[in-house]
């Protein structure tokens, strides 16, 4: 019977420390958004540091994202026309693919590819800068990391992210035409038009950049977070860089689901 | 076992505006259980090259830290140019450190950045100074330490040995008052470890600062500093001048000096009987 009451006494120990770990970690997160902000006047000053950064996550991850998006969008556009055929809505084939990309895909897909590919590179080269001492030489400098290193890759990715996902929903209906249209024989007309008719500004494309943006803010603060906070060794930036990619991956669906709740209910 | 605690004898008398960093009675732990510094106190003049010495995690580098304000003591007082760094909020923490260079153990330096702009990174940082002014500085400081050819370079593609020499000319680019240097002779061949050790003596009375290098290097030290403390288990073990270093019969210093593997500092970490050990199962 005692032994049953220390196993119990042991668990509930074990899961409360682990509650208290994480939430813990979770408000020191939130203080470190908070102090990554409040030092963005000092990133803006030297714009040529957030330019960098723009170049690094958005320019270098434009490759992944252009091909990932004309694939996409190609299957998309298999797969849908699979299916209006039987109803015989064939011709709104655009329509599909273009609400798919702006609502959803687009930004969700190009934010998981961002996340692998700037994401991470961002969280192993601040854990890195920890681990050789460049940031403790920086601070002994008398030169604050966050607003030097950590600022201006946040507002780098927050920028790049809307960005990149804009340019793959356009790659993803440019390749949803090639094969709807070229490939399949769809009218181009009918295409276009339909796609044009249903895809509402405010309600389809404003939304899809909120969502991107949202996320882009999620990944890079989760990538500067992971790379300030990682252990200084290779094991620690190694499991910091992981952590990156599985936690912003799982903050974009949530956080999707979330969005798509407030702006998509009861929408027609 | 300790040497006098007063300088006096070999560095003259040492009055309070002639001390450029002074520990008094600092303890310090990482937790609450196991303490790294235990009372520590000393002295280190303006102008002089002061070393701390000691085995690998006796606290040197915590010292270090605590002087540059890294870290807050659990009670004792860190002054340095006269200030009470644990006592500075962050603004004024800051602009005592643009007073300070700090050598890191492999040189720190920035890697996605030149030699050049590594030496020029506090001036562009710290000085509103023209693009001509600055890349001159940079070039007399590479050139006190003999790289003004490797301004070019990327430091990945430096020697250890000139990676450190960068990280000399970093630290020196503000002209400081005091330079910190932490293992600056870890990891060097014997040219480049002479040429460090030169370079921080040189440098040291050129410039006029004050120097404290925290190292294992016994014999390098002796060559270039002034002063010695010699730091285990938490407190100061001895200190004295390199020529006392050479004359004491000290079983602590001894042992260091000469490299024994057994002695004050045991061979053996803290265990059970081995004789209880090895039969228990008997």
């Amino acid at each position: 019977m005692p032994s049953s009451t220390n196993a119990v006494a042991h668990s509930l120990r074990r899961l409360g420390s682990f509650a208290i770990e994480h939430v813990e970690r979770l408000g020191f997160a939130a203080r470190f958004f908070v102090a990554v902000v409040a030092n963005t006047p000092a990133a803006f000053r030297r714009l040529h540091l957030t330019l960098r950064e723009i170049y690094f996550s958005g320019v270098l991850s434009l490759v992944i994202i252009l091909i990932s998006g004309l694939f996409v969008g190609m299957v998309l556009a298999l797969q849908g026309y699979d299916v209006l055929q039987r109803y015989g809505a064939d011709q709104s084939l655009g329509v599909l693919v273009a609400l798919s990309l702006v609502r959803e895909l687009g930004p969700v897909v190009a934010g998981l590819l961002f996340a692998s590919r700037a994401g991470s590179a961002i969280t192993a080269e601040i854990g890195l800068m920890k681990a050789t001492e460049q940031l403790a030489a920086m601070e002994m400098m008398a030169v604050d990391p966050l607003a030097r290193v950590v600022a201006p890759r946040f507002w780098g990715g927050v920028i790049s992210m809307p960005l990149l996902a804009a340019l793959f929903s356009t790659l993803g209906v440019f390749g949803a035409y090639l094969v709807g249209v070229r490939l399949i024989g769809i009218d181009a007309g009918a295409f276009w038009g339909n796609m044009q008719s249903a895809v509402d500004f405010r309600q389809d494309i404003v939304n899809g950049i909120i969502k991107s943006t949202v996320f882009g803010i999620a990944v890079s603060l989760i990538a500067v977070f992971e790379g300030y906070e990682a252990k200084p060794t290779a094991e620690g930036v190694s499991s910091a860089t992981t952590r990156t990619v599985v936690m912003s991956s799982l903050a974009i669906l949530a956080l999707d689901f979330v969005l798509t709740a407030f702006m998509f209910r009861g929408v027609s | 076992m300790s040497q006098s605690t007063d300088q006096t004898a070999d560095t003259g008398a040492v009055r309070a505006p002639d001390i450029a960093v002074e520990l008094a009675d600092v303890t310090f732990g990482y937790d609450r259980t196991r303490r790294v510094l235990d009372g520590i106190s000393m002295t280190i003049p303006r102008g002089k090259v002061v070393a701390i010495m000691g085995g690998s995690g006796c606290g040197k580098t915590t010292i270090l830290r605590l002087i540059g304000g890294q870290l807050r003591p659990q009670s004792g007082r860190v002054i340095v140019g006269g200030q009470s760094v644990p006592d500075l909020d962050r603004e004024a923490l800051f602009a005592l450190r643009r007073r300070f260079g700090v050598l890191f153990q492999f040189g720190a330096l920035f890697t996605d950045m030149t030699v050049f702009e590594n030496v020029a990174f506090a001036l562009r940082e710290h000085a509103d100074l023209p693009e001509e002014l600055v890349r001159d500085l940079v070039l007399m400081k590479l050139h006190s330490v003999g790289l003004r050819g490797a301004a070019q370079v990327m430091p990945a593609e430096l020697s250890g040995g000139m990676a450190r020499r960068v990280a000399l000319a970093r630290a020196i680019a503000l002209d400081p008052m005091l330079v910190l240097y932490d293992e600056p002779f870890a990891g060097l061949d014997p040219i480049s470890l002479g040429v460090v050790g030169q370079l921080i003596r040189k440098l040291n009375d050129a410039l006029g600062i004050t120097s404290v290098v925290v190292t294992h290097d016994v014999y390098e030290s002796l060559k270039i500093v002034d002063y010695m403390y010699f730091v285990s288990a938490g407190k100061i073990a001895w200190q004295g001048t390199p020529s006392e270093v050479h004359a004491t019969r000290d079983a602590f210093v001894r042992q260091f000096v000469d490299g024994e593997a057994d002695g004050p500092v045991p061979f053996h970490v803290f265990a059970p009987s081995y004789r209880d050990e090895i039969f228990a199962d008997a």
